[in-house]
């Protein structure tokens, strides 16, 4: 009779910050990576990451839930073919997945419709968090710079009050030196 | 810009071509004769059936799973209604399972001896293809026997099967098997010992055992390097009664390929003899199934291609909120483009055949 299994299947959430670290855990225990797929549930996005030991059977998921215009970090780093599920994942539901390596850029799927598995409204929901991004973006860079010219500014003052009392100082201590010759 | 950078060309490579039956398109990126780079795209029969389990009810569906691909249409419809009964918790009559998984090999089968044939015809020899696509008839018609279609199987439901495998039929199917059986030992002889076929595949696109498990390939092309892993060591129907090892070659080349399928297709003819002999005599073929599905479930099978995985996901309504299909062709074309690369432009259409491509299913 051939060998058999009782297999564990378990799904754990974790998250979005936790990923990288979990999938080094399942990579430094030789676990293959067996799936990557995204779900788009309640205006957020489900990415699911199943990984399988081929000793045991055993079949374990990771499940990370993201907005919609949120960041996630590929793990091609850790499993190379995980690039092409990212890519599909990005491709069909329009996730954020960030520094994928190859990068098809939209070209893995020759569709034309865009991110067809995103309903319109979700799609719509994405665009204005997307820009309200862009926006804090813009207003964190613009401060960044306001605090910058402002220092500049200070620093240009104290070097100016700087040079002048050196230099009140040197005509003081010529005064004092004529003085003393008189 | 260095020297060898400015003598690459990019070739392209699909998505019509001969050794094609469905279109994939790979931009070869060559140094003279040597491929040194693969960038495949696929999408060119996308339909988004995994989209349209939102519109149709979860008992309908399973005709939608089965017609995701042509070749492993008992597959998809098998791993769908696994995946729903695992949801809703049915367990469903035992020769129901026992007739699950004597159409699981015959459909195994008719899938191996097609990519035989198209093996056969993308090294150019007519001949061996005429033979695989001939024996591919005899056992076409024994799904024909006993479903009433030929690709198409539509056997099965959520809580069993549709169609019984009378004794009548079994006796058919025992006798055809052992004149498939006979005449595959010729096929085999040939695939094996061949100089032309030699010639093309002994050495030829090197998949390390640890390339497949970085790289994820599954199935005879994972098991062609060494690797002993078979989905269906984890019993789901009647696997779990049946007596059978892995078939595994340790080459990892073309030629090792081509000696798993056909090994593979020995398996499966001795899988149904023994499934045939320990089926209880049952009349019961399904079991009624109440309810709407709630919950998420994931199973995993064994297609022809290898391991494919079915997600579900149900809101306890009769739509399904989602179902998704991880398909054996999808997970291979990584490590394909990685057998690729240092290889010769003049290899890439065995190389491509080799991973038994099913666009159909990988595009879902």
């Amino acid at each position: 009779m051939g060998e058999k299994f009782t297999p564990k299947q378990t799904l754990r959430v974790i998250e979005k910050d936790g990923l990288l670290r979990e999938v080094m855990v399942m990579k430094s225990r030789n676990m293959r990576l067996s799936q990557a797929c995204a779900s788009y549930k309640d205006g957020r996005y489900e990415l699911s990451y199943s990984f399988a030991d081929d000793e045991t059977m055993d079949y374990e998921t990771l499940r990370v839930n993201v907005g919609l215009a949120e960041r996630v970090p590929s793990i091609h780093n850790f499993y190379s073919c995980a690039s092409f599920y990212e890519n599909e994942m990005r491709e069909l539901f329009g996730v954020k997945i960030e520094l994928i390596e190859p990068d098809y850029r939209n070209k893995l799927y020759r569709i034309k419709a865009e991110t067809p598995f995103l309903p319109e409204d979700a799609k719509a929901e994405q665009k204005k968090e997307e820009e309200e991004i862009c926006l804090s973006d813009a207003d964190a860079d613009l401060d960044k710079a306001q605090k910058a010219e402002d220092r500049k500014q200070a620093e240009k003052e104290a070097a100016l009050e700087k040079a002048a009392a050196e230099k009140k100082a040197k005509i003081d201590s010529e005064m004092a030196a004529r003085k003393e010759a008189k | 810009m260095d020297e060898r950078a400015k003598k690459r060309s990019v070739v392209p490579f699909g998505p019509q071509h001969p050794v094609l039956p469905e279109p994939i398109h790979l931009d070869l990126v060559l140094e003279d004769e040597k491929v040194v780079d693969v960038i495949p795209s696929i999408g060119f029969i996308h339909r988004g059936l995994e989209e349209l389990v939102n519109r149709r009810d979860y008992n309908q569906y399973v005709y939608i799973a089965e017609r995701t691909c042509g070749i492993c249409s008992f597959g998809h419809g098998l791993g769908y209604v696994e995946a729903v009964e695992k949801l809703m918790n049915v367990e469903i009559p035992v020769r129901a399972k026992y007739l699950r998984t004597i159409w699981g090999e015959l459909a195994r089968i008719h899938s191996h001896m097609l990519w035989a044939g198209l093996m056969a015809d993308a090294f150019g020899f007519e001949n061996l293809f005429y033979q695989c696509w001939r024996l591919r008839e005899k056992n076409l018609d024994l799904v024909e026997m006993t479903t009433g279609g030929r690709l198409i199987y539509s056997v099965n439901k959520v809580g069993g099967v549709l169609r019984d495998i009378t004794p009548d039929m079994q006796k058919a199917i025992l006798n055809n098997l052992s004149e498939i059986e006979v005449e595959l030992k010729d096929i085999y002889r040939t695939f094996t010992t061949d100089y032309s076929i030699l010639e093309r595949t002994r050495g030829v696109g090197v998949l390390t055992k640890e390339q497949v498990h970085d790289l994820g390939a599954c199935g005879p092309y994972a098991r062609a390097s060494g690797v002993n892993r078979d989905i269906r060591q984890l019993g789901y129907e009647a696997y779990g009664d049946l007596d059978f090892e892995p078939v595994i070659s340790n080459d990892g080349d073309n030629f090792a390929r081509c000696d798993v399928r056909l090994r593979e297709v020995f398996q499966s003819i001795d899988l149904i003899r023994q499934a045939i002999a320990k089926m209880p005599a049952e009349t019961d073929l399904a079991v009624p199934v109440k309810g709407n599905p709630d919950g998420e479930a994931l199973v995993r099978i064994e297609q022809p291609r290898g391991e494919a995985v079915y997600y579900v996901e149900g809101n306890g309504t009769k739509f399904l909120n989602r179902f998704r299909l991880r398909t054996p062709t999808f997970a291979n074309i990584p490590a394909m483009c990685e057998t690729m690369k240092g290889c010769n432009y003049a290899d890439i259409p065995l190389l491509v055949v080799t991973i038994d491509p099913c666009i159909s299913c990988t595009e879902r």
